[in-house]
């Protein structure tokens, strides 16, 4: 695994540049966005492909009310603008038009998170995991880094279920080590082995789990580190197995610690496999606004936040 | 579509009557249902169903089929008995209407071959439909879409950013209808939210605005046969019904949106439609 900090390219611009190549070879390929070409970077997708792009303005509920039409009709349909709106202004498009109608459209929710840092709470998207995983038939998945983000892209195009995809705003340092990482929707990926905790991380956590985790082994503290890339449909099993091996969970969210990742891990273990749990992400308050990795600092979601909670978890 | 003659428009007169019929037994039967909205837009949906859209019932999916969606979701007793009758399901089905693990819910759902969305919350049919439009256009299809919108949907906010995009994306192959019955749950619709002046509120959207006697079966069906579908622009029907129209007693009364007759009512209402019915059989 590399964990050097030297990615300088953003989730978003892997995505919208994966998904122009493979629209460059089929014409069913379609991007919807609002007035957001600049933020989600479709730039290129709107210059190369005007014929395949859509473009509605300021308008979510619209947006998402198209891209449902747009599905319905047979076109491979990404509607895509910053996740904070997506999941907020036009989430009844999303329950209705795009879920229960099970229109298999692909809300690319850019800047997720607190990825908008101090532009403040009206930008930060905390709640999309826990509002989404109560639609039927939503798919949602994080990735945590440029090759994960690629790979997902390719597994998107004709992947016949509604789905969710939030990435971050700024580049981010890669988990993997090259696109021939392991990825499947559904199956979470063990990073780190280990019998002592367990770590899930989702989405950018997943690279401050890491880092927390090496540096605890070399501690001695046996961590498991897991990315859970996809928050539904949930890997129960890798749950499952790392409560019964470890008996400790900590979960890492950039997210409300309600019903998020943690409250979804909490869901199954508290049933089968009873074991003690830390639930760090955002607490129930508006978030602070500054940069967003002083904002995983001042929450404990950083590397060393999530080093010293398990420290603390495993005394 | 070929040009109706007399014949013709007597004959889907008549259908619209036997609709009728069937919405006030899917009505009465489950005691539940939206009524008054349904009985407004029978002569419309007949007509579509019945003379203009491309579809074939044996076969929902049909490849550039026309499509329809029901945005007032809640008119759906209106949909199932056209679909029904039109053979896209048995009509037995139509006896479990709102029963345990029915596939005919209170709202449309995909479930029912013919639905084309999951409806219900309302000012969301537009904007699918500009999706569909959009979509015939980038793929040189000729079907049309058809979106039913109730006039009381009329204040969603939803609707107008929709209506922004049709007139944006030039798309004359969608039309919208508005069931202009004037009532809606809680009373007149200009005493909840003003919806006047609708005509130059959606012209100055850019669309093509027709005004019609929506439960005049003549004037509908030579509506649709003369639209133009290659003028660049969006078509609005402002369809004028009656709240209830077909029956007497729940004509342009408010209560009827979704009121459940007594049996009395019902046998009332019945006799009225087959009186109807008789005469249009007599002028066939």
């Amino acid at each position: 695994m590399s964990t050097e900090n030297k990615n300088t390219i953003p989730c978003r611009k892997m995505f919208t540049d994966t998904l122009v190549e493979l629209a460059k070879k089929d014409k069913n390929i379609v991007a919807v966005t609002t007035d957001a070409r600049g933020s989600v970077t479709l730039d290129s997708f709107a210059n190369e492909l005007p014929d395949q792009f859509v473009e509605l303005g300021i308008a979510e509920q619209n947006a998402v009310g198209v891209a449902a039409g747009l599905a319905s009709a047979g076109k491979k349909t990404f509607v895509c603008g910053p996740a904070c709106f997506y999941v907020a202004r036009s989430l009844e498009q999303v329950k209705v038009d795009v879920a229960y109608s099970a229109n298999p459209v692909k809300i690319l929710g850019v800047s997720g998170g607190v990825s908008y840092g101090a532009l403040g709470f009206s930008h930060h998207s905390l709640h999309d995991i826990a509002v989404l995983r109560t639609f039927p038939g939503m798919h949602i998945v994080l990735p945590c880094d440029i090759y994960q983000t690629q790979k997902l892209v390719e597994e998107l195009i004709d992947y016949p279920h509604p789905v969710y995809i939030r990435v971050g705003r700024n580049a981010v340092p890669n988990v993997y080590e090259n696109v021939n990482c392991e990825y499947k929707i559904g199956k979470a990926n063990l990073l780190l082995d280990g019998d002592d905790l367990t770590i899930i991380g989702t989405g950018e956590t997943v690279y401050h789990c890491l880092e927390a985790g090496k540096r605890l082994h070399a501690q001695g503290i046996k961590a498991r580190v897991i990315d859970m890339h996809t928050l539904k449909p949930f890997d129960k099993e890798i749950v499952e197995k790392a409560a019964r091996e470890t008996g400790k969970i900590i979960t890492v969210e950039e997210h409300s610690t309600f019903g998020g990742l943690g409250g979804a891990v909490a869901e199954i273990v508290s049933q089968s496999c009873p074991v003690s749990m830390r639930i760090l992400g955002i607490p129930d308050e508006n978030s602070i606004h500054a940069t967003p990795l002083q904002i995983f600092k001042h929450y404990g979601i950083d590397a060393d936040g999530i080093f010293d909670t398990a420290i603390s978890f495993c005394k | 579509m070929l040009k109706a003659n007399k014949q013709i428009i007597s004959a889907l007169q008549l259908k619209a009557e036997e609709i009728r019929k069937i919405v006030l037994d899917i009505v009465f039967s489950s005691k539940s249902g939206h009524i008054g909205g349904s009985l407004s837009s029978v002569d419309v949906e007949t007509a579509l169903y019945f003379h203009v859209m491309n579809i074939d019932p044996k076969n929902p999916q049909l490849e550039g089929r026309d499509r329809f969606i029901l945005s007032k979701g809640h008119s759906v007793e209106a949909l199932y008995a056209v679909l029904s009758t039109a053979g896209f399901f048995d009509k037995e089905l139509l006896k479990t209407y709102g029963q345990f693990n029915s596939k005919l819910a209170g709202h449309p759902t995909k479930k029912i071959p013919g639905v084309e969305l999951n409806s219900g919350a309302l000012g969301h049919g537009l904007s699918v439909g500009v999706g569909l439009a959009i979509a015939a256009k980038m793929d040189e299809k000729a079907y049309q879409t058809y979106v039913l919108m109730g006039d009381g949907e009329q204040g969603e906010g939803s609707i107008y950013e929709a209506a922004m995009s049709g007139s944006h994306y030039k798309l004359d192959n969608l039309v919208a209808i508005i069931d202009r019955n004037k009532l809606q749950i809680s009373g007149k619709t200009e005493d909840v939210m003003s919806l006047e002046p609708m005509r130059e509120r959606w012209e100055a959207f850019g669309w093509e605005v027709i005004d019609i006697d929506g439960n005049n079966m003549q004037e509908i069906v030579e509506t649709f046969e003369n639209m133009d579908h290659h003028n660049a622009k969006p078509k609005l029907l402002i369809s004028h019904t009656i709240k209830g129209c077909g029956v007497a007693y729940m004509e342009k009364v408010a209560k009827w949106h979704h009121g459940v007759p007594t049996e009395e009512q019902y046998n009332e209402a019945i006799a009225e439609i087959d009186e109807r019915i008789k005469n249009l059989k007599s002028q066939l």
